[in-house]
């Protein structure tokens, strides 16, 4: 089932058009990405399904709800995180729980929430003395205390050292699996590919593609590299014979083959009729980097 | 609503350079300045009336208003707008107007309790006669905290940014300070000046808190030029105010 349908979103600030041409469609308990690189029109798209814009045309649908005219009904099902700090320095992390657990009629127990996203032992402390990771996590329970069908999570992650980084995509995980969609926002390839099931990638304005992160990855030519330390010499000829392999190239003790489909399994397996054991193995696929540079002819990062 | 007041209260009351020079500091200019001999004898400048009977407590209340109105209430709006505070809100069921009305009211009953604790410490301390027109003093005093409340939102919407409302508002506040006699009482201004003062919102306020005190009732020009203050910048505030 849809919970989010955006069909050719367009938005302009002055004569900077910011959304050129967006559709995509959010499904039920999913986790869908919003990727692209600063710039590329994700915010304004977001803030658009979140109500805080009025698109200039196009179509938005949440849980049936158009946002612009159904604000009251919109804000009951949709929980959103913004980019920036949005908090007064001096409230305490409890004190907001509770405020924004008072916005809304028939509330979730906001304590049982603090110490689900881990801020029990911090709920008296200021939210200007919170660390990056923690004020992330307040802001995703904040989102979170009205219980939405849907949350919006806006850059979650920028800014934050890779361990916050990792509890905050655990936490991500945990709240789609209590039930709840979500739409990740992200300029960020390894958030995008670690986390979401499907991911709209977006540049200049426009969806370049819609596809699970495999399906976008698979788009491109699907090249690998393996490199290895041989544990003993292998002839090249030996490699070069197999269907997937196209390239082999040696520096000092270390190999590195090239090529196509199931290589890792080729190569180990021809290496292991050889009673040779490949050492320090390493497999390098393409990335969503590589999909979205192939998609769009520019980097994302 | 409750929720909110409750929360923006407590913010208030831990931040302490606000309550400093908005309830401190006028209490403590009373006080000091009240036990100076020299000011508790008839002033001749004050038409025989002695500085702290009216000129002095008036003063410390406007003082009070005038430091909420202009820089305390813009820069709690002007924050919270910059911070998202106000945006952040705008995605929960509850409209950021909310927030905003919650700080009016937090300033109003600050400005207005600091007031009560002028007339009564100025009683029990400096043996000051409490206002003789309670009742014109009361009109008086709420219709001033609104029309310069009213100010202080235009203030907080003309500024753009949380580092330039202070500015402003120091460059608004001072001129309506000198204006309404907190330096030179309104008896010994040059006639211009006086003129003025008249037509600035706190003149008129000071000056009819000043007439009730001492008995009387305001002018009518001055009530009109504080109701005129108060529609004019309050007109401007809802329109010029922003979310974001």
């Amino acid at each position: 089932m849809k919970v989010i349908e955006v069909r050719n979103l367009r938005k302009r600030y002055h004569r900077h058009v910011a959304v050129e041409d967006v559709s995509f469609e959010v499904a039920e308990g999913e986790i869908f990405g919003v990727l692209g690189p600063n710039g590329a029109g994700k915010t304004t798209t977001v803030e658009c399904v979140a109500g805080l814009r009025v698109p200039d045309s196009g179509t938005v649908r949440v849980a049936g709800h158009d946002p612009h005219r159904e604000r009251d009904g919109l804000r009951r099902v949709l929980g959103v995180q913004l980019q920036s700090a949005a908090l007064p320095d001096k409230i305490k992390v409890w004190e907001a729980l509770d405020l924004y657990a008072s916005f809304y009629p028939g509330c979730a127990d906001w304590s049982e929430l603090m110490e689900r996203v881990g801020l029990g032992a911090v709920r008296d402390t200021a939210f200007a003395k919170l660390s990056g990771g923690q004020r992330q996590r307040l802001s995703v329970a904040l989102a979170l205390v009205g219980r939405p069908r849907v949350a919006v999570l806006d850059e979650l992650t920028t800014g934050l050292d890779p361990q916050a980084r990792r509890d905050t995509w655990e936490l991500v995980e945990q709240v789609r699996d209590s039930g709840v969609t979500i739409v990740l926002v992200t300029h960020f390839m390894e958030e995008a590919d670690r986390l979401c099931d499907r991911i709209a990638l977006i540049d200049r304005g426009r969806v370049v593609a819609t596809d699970t992160p495999a399906g976008l990855i698979a788009r491109v030519d699907g090249k690998q590299r393996l490199r290895f330390r041989p544990s003993a010499p292998v002839d090249d000829e030996v490699l070069l014979a197999l269907p997937e392999v196209r390239e082999v190239t040696r520096s000092g003790e270390q190999l590195t083959v090239s090529g196509t489909g199931n290589l890792a399994q080729a190569v180990t397996l021809a290496l292991a009729r050889h009673q040779i054991i490949p050492a320090d193995l390493r497999i390098e696929q393409a990335s969503l980097d590589d999909a979205f540079l192939a998609l769009t002819g520019r980097k994302l990062s | 609503m409750k929720k909110i007041l409750v929360v923006e209260s407590k913010l208030y009351l831990r931040d302490w350079p606000a309550m400093l020079f908005s309830i401190v500091l006028p209490v403590a200019l009373l006080l000091v300045l009240g036990s100076i001999p020299g000011l508790a004898e008839p002033d001749p400048n004050l038409a025989g009336q002695r500085v702290v009977d009216t000129h002095l407590p008036a003063m410390m209340i406007l003082l009070s208003l005038l430091t909420l109105a202009c820089t305390v209430l813009p820069a709690y709006l002007t924050g919270y707008r910059e911070q998202g505070v106000l945006r952040r809100m705008s995605t929960t069921p509850v409209h950021p107007g909310l927030l905003l009305a919650a700080q009016l009211v937090i300033n109003v009953v600050i400005g207005i309790g600091t007031s009560a604790l002028v007339v009564l410490l100025g009683r029990v301390v400096l043996n000051a006669s409490p206002p003789r027109q309670p009742f014109g003093f009361v009109l008086v005093l709420l219709l001033g905290t609104a029309a310069l409340m009213a100010l202080g939102l235009v203030i907080a919407s003309v500024a753009r940014s949380g580092k330039a409302a202070p500015g402003i508002g120091s460059a608004v506040m001072f001129p309506l300070m000198f204006v309404a006699g907190m330096w030179f009482p309104r008896e010994v201004m040059p006639e211009a000046l006086r003129t003025v003062g008249d037509y600035s919102v706190a003149g008129p306020f000071a000056q009819a808190l000043r007439d009730t005190w001492a008995g009387g009732w305001p002018q009518p020009l001055h009530l009109a030029v504080m109701a005129a203050g108060l529609l004019v910048f309050g007109g401007l505030a809802v329109r010029l105010f922003r979310w974001e």
